[in-house]
C-alpha cells in the first residue's frame, strides 16, 4: 500500500491549535499558582545548568594556559610532570577492569534474570547485597584490596591488585544495570523465540542480549567512569609510581591519581590544573564513543 | 484423522483449577477453533499443544497430550516440538531486527546457514503470508515499522518459516482492523491444505467463517465439541446455546 500523504508544505500551515501568548497569559491570570511553578522549574533548570558550566569554564580556563608539550612528554620526570604515563596506565587499568567485571557482571545479571526462580530467597539476597555495596565509599575497597591483594596474595602495588579491586567495585553497577536492561525486554520476544523451537541460551543470546544492549552499555559507560574518575581504591593497591606500569604486576598511577598526588604536594599546581583538562577530556571521549557503539548497536537492531 | 489428541487432562495453577477433565481431538489440515469467554481456560488449552505452559510457574497438568499418537510430555524434545506445532500470538511480537532475519530466525535455530536456501524459505514463507508484495523491497528494514496488519503477518510467516505440522493461533486477529483480519481469515482457509489449525477466538463470526470444527469453554469445561455447523446451528447444550446467542458472557 503506497502511501501519498506528504503533499503538504509546513510553513503554508496556519495552525489554530496552537496556544498564544495572549491565551497563556489569560491562564496564567486566572492560576497564578502555575506562573510561580514554571518559574520555579525553570530556575531550578537553570542554576543546575550554571554550576555544571561554572565548573567546566572553570577547569578549561586555570587548565588550558598550562597544556604546555612539556606535560606530554612521554617519560616523567620531577620538572615536566608528565601525565602520559598517567593516560596510558588509565587507559590499561579501565580494559583490564572491564575484560574481568564485565563478565562475571553481565553473566550474573543473566542468572538472576533469566534463569534463577521468581521469589527466589538467593536472588533477594544477592540483590540487598549489590546495592549495599554499590553505596560503600571505595576507601573501603581501597583498604581490602590492599589488604587482600597487595598483602596477602603477594601482589604488591600492581596493575593487576588496582583492576581486581575496581572490579570487585564496579561488579554491582554492573549486574545491577544489566539486570533491569534484561528485565524489560518484553516477554513477548521470549515467548516468540521459544515459540519457534529456539532453546534458552539461544533466545539468550540472538534475542535478549541484543535487546538490552543499550542498557548494559549504559552501565559499561558508567563503571567506565568511576573507574576513571577512583582515587582512594587505587593508591594502596595500583600505586603511584609514575611512570609506565610494564607489567600486571608493575605499579602505576591514574590520571585521577596523578593529579591527586600533583594537587597534594602543592609544587606543580599549575600542571594539576592542565591534568584536569586532560582528565575532563579523556572522560568526554569515552561518553562519546561509548554513545556512539550504543547508537551503531541500536540501529544495527532498530 | 486426528493430529493432536487430548484425554483427561486437567491443568492448576497452584490451586486454581484451570482446565477439568478434557478431552479433545483435532482434526489433520482442518481449522479447530476455541470459543468462550474470558477466563474459560481456552488459551490456557492452546498452550499446553506445544507446551508454553511450561514457561509459567506454578503451572501442572495431568492427563496426555499426543501428537500424531506420541505423547508430547513424554520424551519428545520440547524444541523439536516447538518446531512442529508454531505458534501466533495474540500480540504481534515481531522480533527488534529486520524482516528478513525474523523469518530467518527460526530456521537458522534449526540449524540453516546456506544463505541460498534461507533466502528460498524467507521469500516462501513470506508469500505464504500473503505479505510479500508488500515486503518484498524492505526485507532489510526493521519489523518493528509495520504496521499491526503487517506485523501480524510477519509474525505467521516467522511461524511458517520453521515448517510447522501445526500452527496455533491465540486470538491472533483480535488487534488488527477488519481488512487485516479479513486478510488472515483468507489465509487460515488457503494454509489448512497444508497444516492443521487450532485458533482461540472471541469473535464468534470469525469461527463461523472459518472453522471446521468448534469446542466451546466455559469455566474451565469443554462445554460441547462438534462441527462448526452442528454447534452454531443445533447446539446440543444449553449453555452453547446460551453463548452464542449472546445471552450471557
Amino acid at each position: 500500500m503506497d502511501d501519498n500523504r506528504i503533499i503538504a508544505d509546513p510553513k503554508s500551515i496556519k495552525a489554530i491549535n496552537k496556544v498564544s501568548f495572549k491565551q497563556r497569559m489569560i491562564s496564567y491570570k486566572k492560576k497564578p499558582l502555575s506562573l510561580v511553578m514554571l518559574i520555579l522549574v525553570a530556575l531550578a533548570a537553570a542554576l543546575s545548568a550554571a554550576a555544571l558550566v561554572f565548573i567546566i569554564v572553570y577547569v578549561l580556563v586555570k587548565g588550558i594556559p598550562n597544556l604546555t608539550p612539556d606535560l606530554f612528554s612521554l617519560t616523567y620526570n620531577s620538572d615536566n610532570v608528565s601525565c602520559m604515563p598517567s593516560i596510558i596506565n588509565t587507559i590499561m587499568l579501565t580494559l583490564l577492569t572491564l575484560v574481568i567485571a564485565v563478565p562475571f557482571g553481565v553473566g550474573a545479571a543473566i542468572y538472576l534474570a533469566e534463569y534463577a526462580k521468581k521469589g527466589n530467597k538467593l536472588v533477594k539476597v544477592i540483590r540487598t547485597m549489590a546495592e549495599t555495596l554499590a553505596g560503600i565509599p571505595s576507601i573501603v575497597y581501597g583498604l581490602f584490596g590492599m589488604l587482600f591483594f597487595v598483602s596477602a596474595l603477594h601482589w604488591g602495588y600492581s596493575l593487576l591488585a588496582g583492576a581486581f579491586t575496581l572490579a570487585i567495585m564496579v561488579l554491582p553497577t554492573i549486574m545491577r544495570t544489566t539486570e533491569e536492561a534484561l528485565i524489560t525486554v518484553p516477554d513477548s520476544y521470549r515467548e516468540g523465540s521459544f515459540g519457534l523451537g529456539a532453546g534458552k541460551l539461544r533466545t539468550i543470546v540472538k534475542i535478549i542480549l541484543p535487546s538490552a544492549m543499550p542498557g548494559i552499555l549504559a552501565g559499561i559507560i558508567l563503571a567506565v567512569g568511576r573507574i576513571v574518575g577512583e582515587t582512594a581504591a587505587l593508591i594502596y593497591t595500583y600505586g603511584s609510581a609514575t611512570g609506565y606500569a610494564a607489567g600486571p604486576l608493575s605499579s602505576g598511577r591514574s590520571l585521577a591519581v596523578h593529579m591527586y598526588v600533583l594537587a597534594n604536594e602543592g609544587l606543580h599546581t599549575d600542571q594539576a590544573w592542565g591534568t584536569a583538562v586532560v582528565l575532563l577530556v579523556l572522560v568526554f571521549g569515552i561518553n562519546t564513543l561509548s554513545a556512539f557503539i550504543a547508537k551503531k548497536l541500536g540501529s544495527k537492531k532498530g | 484423522m486426528d493430529k493432536i489428541t487430548v484425554e483427561n487432562m486437567n491443568l492448576y495453577y497452584g490451586n486454581f483449577h484451570a482446565l477439568k477433565d478434557v478431552n479433545l481431538r483435532m482434526e489433520k489440515n482442518k481449522i479447530t477453533a476455541f470459543i468462550g469467554p474470558s477466563g474459560c481456560g481456552k488459551s490456557t488449552l492452546l498452550k499446553s499443544l506445544n507446551r508454553m505452559n511450561d514457561l509459567v510457574e506454578g503451572c501442572k497438568i495431568t492427563g496426555e497430550i499426543k501428537l500424531d499418537g506420541e505423547d508430547i510430555y513424554g520424551d519428545m524434545d520440547i524444541n523439536l516440538l516447538r518446531k512442529r506445532v508454531g505458534m501466533v500470538f495474540q500480540k504481534a511480537n515481531p522480533f527488534p531486527m529486520s524482516v528478513y532475519d525474523n523469518v530467518a530466525f527460526g530456521p537458522r535455530t534449526h540449524g540453516i546457514k546456506n544463505k541460498k536456501e534461507l533466502d528460498q524459505i524467507v521469500e516462501e514463507s513470506l508469500r505464504d503470508a500473503a505479505i510479500w508484495d508488500e515486503l518484498k523491497d524492505r526485507l532489510k528494514k526493521s519489523a518493528l515499522g509495520l504496521s499491526g496488519g503487517q506485523q501480524q503477518r510477519l509474525c505467521i510467516a516467522r511461524a511458517l518459516a520453521v515448517k510447522p505440522e501445526v500452527l496455533l493461533m491465540d486470538e491472533a486477529t483480535s488487534a488488527l482492523d477488519p481488512i487485516s483480519t479479513g486478510k488472515i481469515e483468507e489465509l487460515c482457509l488457503k494454509l489448512k491444505d497444508n497444516y492443521t489449525i487450532v485458533m482461540v477466538t472471541h469473535n464468534m463470526q470469525q469461527a463461523l467463517r472459518i472453522s471446521n470444527n468448534t469446542a466451546f469453554f466455559l469455566l474451565g469445561e469443554m462445554v460441547e465439541y462438534g462441527s462448526t455447523d452442528t454447534i452454531f446451528s443445533a447446539p446440543k447444550d444449553k449453555r452453547t446455546e446460551e453463548y452464542i446467542t449472546g445471552r450471557f458472557g
